[in-house]
C-alpha cells in the first residue's frame, strides 16, 4: 500500500487489536477497568456499546476519515530532519501531527467523540485541559457540530497557557477555571468528572488521553491509531520498506504515543515513550509516573501513579502542562510491563535544550510536550541510541502555545 | 457491632435512621464531633477518610478533606484514632479506592476491622470492580454498602441490593455532594425503586440539607445520612455543641 498524501481520503481499516484486551472489564494485564462512581456506570455502557457499533460500521469510518482529512488536513507528513540528524549523528523523521488544524494531535480524537457524541444524541460535551491543546480542539469541533462546550482547566494552566484560554473562548466555549488541589490537569479531571456526574444524561465527556474507565482507552487509543498507520506506511516508503529502529513520542496521559505504538505494535521498531523528568526525577518533582510510579486507582482507571506511603496522589511537576500529571493511560502502564515498550525521560532544561535545536536546526518549534523527546535524543544519540539509527519522533504539536513562556523563561540567560 | 443487625433493629422500632458524616481529621475536636452527633441520636456514623481526589465530593467536602491532609490526617491516624472511641452505635468509614488498595486489601480490611470499623463505603468502586475488595471486607467482618444512583437500570440496581453488606446507600439526585435549596425529586424515586425491591435498610444520602428534606426523603426510605450540611458548620468554625444541636434538630424531625 503506497503511503497516503497529504488531501487524499485516510484508510482506516479496522485495527486488529492484539492488546490481549479484555472486552469485559477493558483490562490490560493488571491495569485498566472501570472504577468509576455508580452513576457514570450506565453512560460508560452506553458509551463502549456506541463506540463498539461504530467503529464496526463502514459509515462511520468514512465520515470520520472525510472529516480527518477535509477538515483536520490528514494525512500529515513526515519530514527527515537533515540538519537535526547531522548534528546528533541519527537519522531523525517527525510525524507531523503540529500541522493538523488546532496544531496538535488532540483533534484527531474529538472528532471521533463528537461523531460519537451525536449518535448518542447528546447536545453538550465537556473536556479537561492540560496544556491547552485538547481543550481547544474540543472548542473547535463543538462550534463545528454546533454542540455546548464547557471546558475545564486548572489555575496554573490558565495563566500559563493564557493564549489557549482566548482561543476557546473565541470559539465559543466556556472555560471554568480549577483552584482545587495542584490547579493543574488532574484537577481539571475531577472537576469534569464531578460536572459529567450532574449532566451524564445529556451531556458527553470528551476525554483527551488514553485515561479514565474503560472504554476511554480504547476508544482514545483507536482515535489516534491514524498517527502511527499513517507513519507505518510513510516510514516504509523512506526506508525502502523497512520499518525504523526507534518509534519514540511524549507521555503524560499518552494519547499520541499510544497512536503511534498501534501502528508499529507488530513491527521490530523499539517504542521508546518519554516522560517529564521535571527538575529531576531525584527531585522529587517530576510528572515520571511509569518511572517512579507504583500500581494505583485514580479517575476510573488501574494504573502506574505517583502517589505517598499513605496512597494520597502526589502533585507532579513539568515544565509543560501536557505531561504535568501523576498518571499514565493504563495501557502504556502494561506495555511497560510486558517489556514492550520502555520509557524513559528528559528534564525541563533537556527539554527547553530540544525547543531550542529543533527550531534551530530544522525551523520548526515544538510545543514544550514533544520537545522533551528532542531533548532526550541529545543526551542519548550515539549513547543508547547508535550512531546511523533511523528515529521517528511523533511531533505531537507545535509551539506557538508555549512561545511567551519559554521567551520569559529564557530572557536574562547568556545564551 | 453487626451494622445491618444494627439499623434493621432500630428501623424496626419504626423510626427513620439517620447517619450523620464527619471528615475524620478535620481538626482537634473531630473525635469530639463524632461522639456529639453520637449522643445527638444518629443510628451509625459515616467517618470520611480524605482523599486528594474526592470526585464525588462537591466544594464543602472537598475544602473539609484537604484541610485535614494539611493538618496531617492519614488513614492509618484516622483509624487508629476511630479505635479509641466507644459511641455504642456502629461506625461505617467513607474512602476513596486508592488508599484502600495501597495499604492493600487484606490489610486495610483487617485494619478497620481491629479498629472496631464495621462498614465501609467507597464511591469510586462499582460492582462490577468490587471483588478482590469485597472477599477481603468479607472475611475481615467489614460490612460493604454499596452505592445505588438514579441512572441505574433495574436489573443492576437487584445485584447492587444482592451484593451490598450493612445497608444500600441510594443516591437521591445526579451529583456530587454538597447542599441543595431543595430536595431533588429523584430522591423519592430512588428510595421507592430500592424499597420495592429489597428488605435491606435503605438510605437516601448526597444532597439532604436540612431537617424539613431529611423528613421529605426519609419517608420513601427507612433514611436518611447528611454530611456537607453539617460539614460547612464545622468548616465555618462551629464545634461539637453546634454540632449536637443540629443533628438533633434532624432527630426530632424524623421523629415527629
Amino acid at each position: 500500500m503506497p503511503a497516503p498524501q497529504r488531501g487524499t481520503p485516510v484508510d482506516l481499516t479496522p485495527a486488529q487489536a492484539s492488546d490481549g484486551l479484555d472486552q469485559t472489564l477493558g483490562r490490560f494485564g493488571e491495569f485498566g477497568g472501570r472504577f468509576a462512581p455508580e452513576t457514570l456506570i450506565p453512560a460508560l455502557e452506553e458509551l463502549e456499546q456506541e463506540f463498539n457499533s461504530a467503529w464496526s460500521s463502514s459509515d462511520f469510518r468514512n465520515e470520520f476519515s472525510e472529516l480527518l482529512t477535509s477538515y483536520a488536513g490528514r494525512p500529515t507528513p513526515v519530514t527527515e530532519c537533515r540538519r537535526l540528524s547531522d548534528a546528533l549523528g541519527v537519522r531523525v523523521f517527525l510525524k507531523r501531527e503540529d500541522l493538523t488544524h488546532t496544531g496538535s494531535h488532540k483533534i484527531n480524537n474529538v472528532l471521533g467523540q463528537a461523531l460519537l457524541t451525536k449518535r448518542m444524541g447528546k447536545q453538550r460535551i465537556i473536556a479537561e485541559t492540560g496544556a491547552g491543546q485538547h481543550g481547544v480542539a474540543t472548542a473547535t469541533v463543538a462550534a463545528l457540530f454546533g454542540l455546548d462546550c464547557t471546558v475545564f482547566m486548572g489555575a496554573v494552566d490558565v495563566k500559563r497557557q493564557a493564549l489557549n484560554v482566548w482561543r476557546m473562548e473565541l470559539l465559543g466555549a466556556s472555560v471554568v477555571s480549577c483552584e482545587s488541589g495542584s490547579a493543574t490537569l488532574k484537577d481539571a479531571i475531577n472537576e469534569a468528572m464531578r460536572d459529567w456526574v450532574s449532566s451524564v444524561e445529556s451531556t458527553h465527556y470528551c476525554i483527551g488521553s488514553v485515561v479514565g474507565p474503560h472504554p476511554y482507552p480504547t476508544v482514545v487509543r483507536e482515535f489516534q491509531r491514524v498517527i502511527g498507520d499513517e507513519s507505518l506506511l510513510q516510514m516504509r516508503e523512506q526506508l525502502s520498506g523497512r520499518d525504523p529502529d526507534y518509534v519514540v513520542a511524549c507521555v503524560g496521559g499518552g494519547s499520541n504515543a499510544m497512536g503511534t505504538f498501534a501502528g508499529f505494535t507488530d513491527t521490530s521498531a523499539q517504542l521508546i515513550g518519554i516522560e517529564a523528568a521535571g527538575l529531576g526525577l531525584e527531585s522529587g518533582q517530576h510528572g515520571a509516573s511509569i518511572t517512579r510510579g507504583v500500581p494505583g486507582v485514580l479517575h476510573g482507571a488501574k494504573s502506574l501513579l505517583l502517589q505517598d506511603e499513605d496512597g494520597q496522589i502526589v502533585e507532579p511537576h513539568s515544565i509543560s502542562a501536557g505531561l504535568d500529571y501523576p498518571g499514565v493511560g493504563p495501557q502504556h502502564a502494561a506495555l511497560a510491563a510486558t517489556g514492550r515498550a520502555r520509557y524513559e525521560s528528559a528534564t525541563d532544561e533537556e527539554a527547553l535544550l530540544g525547543f531550542q535545536l529543533l527550531a534551530e536546526t530544522e525551523g520548526i518549534i515544538p510545543a514544550l510536550e514533544p520537545a522533551h523527546v528532542i531533548g532526550w535524543l541529545m543526551r542519548e544519540a550515539g549513547q543508547s541510541v547508535p550512531t546511523g539509527s533511523t528515529v521517528l519522533i511523533t511531533m505531537s504539536g507545535r509551539g506557538d502555545k508555549d512561545a511567551a513562556f519559554v521567551a520569559e523563561r529564557l530572557s536574562g540567560r547568556d545564551s | 457491632m453487626n451494622l445491618e443487625t444494627h439499623l434493621r433493629s432500630r428501623r424496626s422500632l419504626g423510626k427513620s435512621l439517620l447517619i450523620p458524616y464527619v471528615t475524620g481529621g478535620l481538626g482537634e475536636p473531630w473525635l469530639q464531633i463524632v461522639r456529639a452527633v453520637a449522643a445527638a441520636g444518629a443510628d451509625a456514623v459515616e467517618i470520611g477518610i480524605p482523599f486528594s481526589d474526592p470526585i464525588m465530593d462537591g466544594k464543602t467536602i472537598q475544602e473539609a478533606s484537604q484541610r485535614a491532609l494539611d493538618l496531617g490526617a492519614t488513614f492509618s491516624s484516622i483509624v487508629a484514632q476511630v479505635a479509641t472511641l466507644d459511641i455504642g452505635i456502629p461506625i461505617v468509614v467513607m474512602s476513596y479506592y486508592n488508599p484502600l488498595h495501597h495499604a492493600g486489601h487484606v490489610r486495610s480490611a483487617s485494619m478497620l476491622a481491629d479498629a472496631g470499623i464495621d462498614g465501609a463505603i467507597i464511591p469510586d468502586l462499582p460492582l462490577d470492580e468490587i471483588g478482590p475488595w469485597a472477599d477481603a471486607a468479607d472475611d475481615a467482618g467489614v460490612e460493604t454498602v454499596l452505592l445505588a444512583a438514579p441512572t441505574t437500570p433495574d436489573d443492576r440496581l437487584g445485584r447492587i441490593c444482592e451484593r451490598s453488606r450493612g445497608f444500600v446507600y441510594g443516591v437521591s439526585l445526579m451529583g456530587v455532594t454538597g447542599e441543595r435549596a431543595q430536595l431533588a425529586s429523584q430522591a423519592s424515586v430512588m428510595g421507592e425503586r430500592l424499597k420495592a425491591i429489597t428488605d435491606m435498610p435503605v438510605l437516601l444520602g448526597v444532597g439532604i440539607s436540612n431537617s424539613e428534606q431529611a423528613v421529605a426523603a426519609a419517608a420513601s426510605a427507612d433514611g436518611v445520612i447528611v454530611g456537607s450540611a453539617l460539614i460547612s458548620r464545622l468548616l465555618r468554625g462551629e464545634g461539637p455543641d453546634e454540632a449536637f444541636t443540629f443533628v438533633e434538630s434532624i432527630r426530632s424531625a424524623l421523629d415527629a
